[in-house]
């Protein structure tokens, strides 16, 4: 339905925003302390990062967007105390066939499984299909990252690929799972269960 | 110690960016050939520019980068393309091929440059898998791939779309154990 006035980028608790680059290169550095952040949203090592080094990889990141025109990046913030959360993309777009990647996180783990992640994807979802007018968007995600692969089974992802053994930690090989879902498959995603989903 | 470049049809080689960048403008003539083994619009870009690229490559050894030539032994002529890309944290190597000259497809030139691609992934960058996207449209390319070993592993759904059709790509993917057990370290 053609709803111009439905916002994008503004959710029930969180909201969708750009960097800050007074206050967020602090917050992350503070998320990338713990390895146990970067395990989850990096399939690079992880390492940790002082505030300068993550002010220079924002730096790095609005240059690639402003290049490369395939890349939309966001920050993702508490509406109570506009407080850094989490960050939230859509990567490796391809315009003429209509895909793209999708990658969320949140950086502490007292701020998941508080729906915050739900909220963040619906719209991430909603600006890939319904802005940037695309087909299908894939999300990659290890096999052992357990609240990134219940996330987007919710949001009724399609398990389409399984990278064999694709990468290794903790001393062992594990998958790579390919998850797509489909423009129709979302638009087509009954109210109650995008609610449910949200919740 | 084995030859990992050559086979019985083919040899891996380098080639000479001047030449290499000729060779490639007149390949990117055949449309069909950028549309089996490319994901990308087709594009016509000038020797000049494509030599310069080649050109920035050479600038550093790059130890994630394998670029190879595939020349035909009997005449030593240049008939393709392999690159291979290196995960260095998690032992992945990337495989793409395209067979530029016509003549030669079809006729297991392309199999046996894989096949030599993929032992080289396995015994010399040391490769705990390989890995491969092909077109659902380009059945040559995927039974060629099985032949060598590749098992699928998936299809990412309608995520191409060209002449207004929606295709799937296919993931293929080979493990360590797996080709040692097929070709006994040989191959």
């Amino acid at each position: 339905m053609f709803d111009i006035a439905t916002q994008l980028f503004d959710g029930p608790d969180i909201r969708l925003g750009p960097i800050d680059y007074e206050k967020d290169p602090e917050v992350e550095a503070k998320w990338t302390q713990s390895a146990e952040f970067l395990r989850l949203f990096e399939f690079d090592p992880a390492r940790p990062m002082s505030a300068a080094a993550v002010k220079k990889q924002y730096e790095k990141l609005e240059k690639q967007i402003d290049e490369q025109k395939n890349f939309f990046h966001f920050m993702i913030r508490a509406k109570a105390d506009e407080r850094l959360i989490g960050k939230a993309m859509v990567k490796r777009v391809e315009w003429t066939n209509g895909n793209c990647v999708i990658r969320l996180g949140i950086g502490s783990p007292e701020d998941r499984c508080k729906g915050y992640g739900s909220q963040a994807l619906q719209m991430l979802l909603r600006f890939a299909f319904a802005e940037l007018n695309l087909f299908r968007v894939t999300a990659d995600v290890a096999e052992y990252n357990e609240g990134a692969l219940a996330l987007f089974k919710k949001f009724g992802f399609v398990e389409e690929v399984r990278r064999r053994q694709a990468l290794e930690k903790d001393g062992r090989r594990w998958d790579l799972i390919v998850f797509g879902l489909l423009r129709d498959e979302w638009s087509q995603m009954p109210a109650r269960a995008l609610k449910q989903a949200k919740a | 110690m084995k030859d990992l470049f050559r086979g019985e049809l083919v040899r891996l080689s380098a080639e000479e960016p001047e030449f290499q960048a000729k060779q490639e403008a007149l390949w990117q003539r055949d449309s069909e050939f950028h549309r089996l083994s490319g994901s990308g619009p087709a594009e016509v870009v000038s020797v000049k520019k494509i030599q310069a690229w080649l050109e920035k490559n050479i600038e550093g050894v790059n130890p994630e980068r394998y670029p190879f030539g595939i020349r035909a032994l009997a005449d030593d002529k240049l008939i393709g393309f392999m690159g291979l890309w290196l995960s260095l944290i998690h032992s992945e190597v990337w495989v793409g091929i395209g067979i530029g000259d016509r003549e030669y497809w079809g006729k297991g030139y392309g199999t046996e440059a894989m096949k030599l691609g993929v032992r080289y992934a396995f015994l010399e960058l040391g490769a705990q898998r390989v890995s491969l996207g092909v077109h659902e449209y380009n059945p040559r390319a995927q039974k060629s791939y099985e032949k060598v070993g590749f098992r699928l592993e998936g299809r990412t759904r309608q995520d191409m779309l060209r002449e207004g059709r929606r295709t799937d790509s296919l993931w293929m993917g080979i493990l360590r154990e797996e080709w040692f057990e097929m070709y006994g370290g040989e191959a």
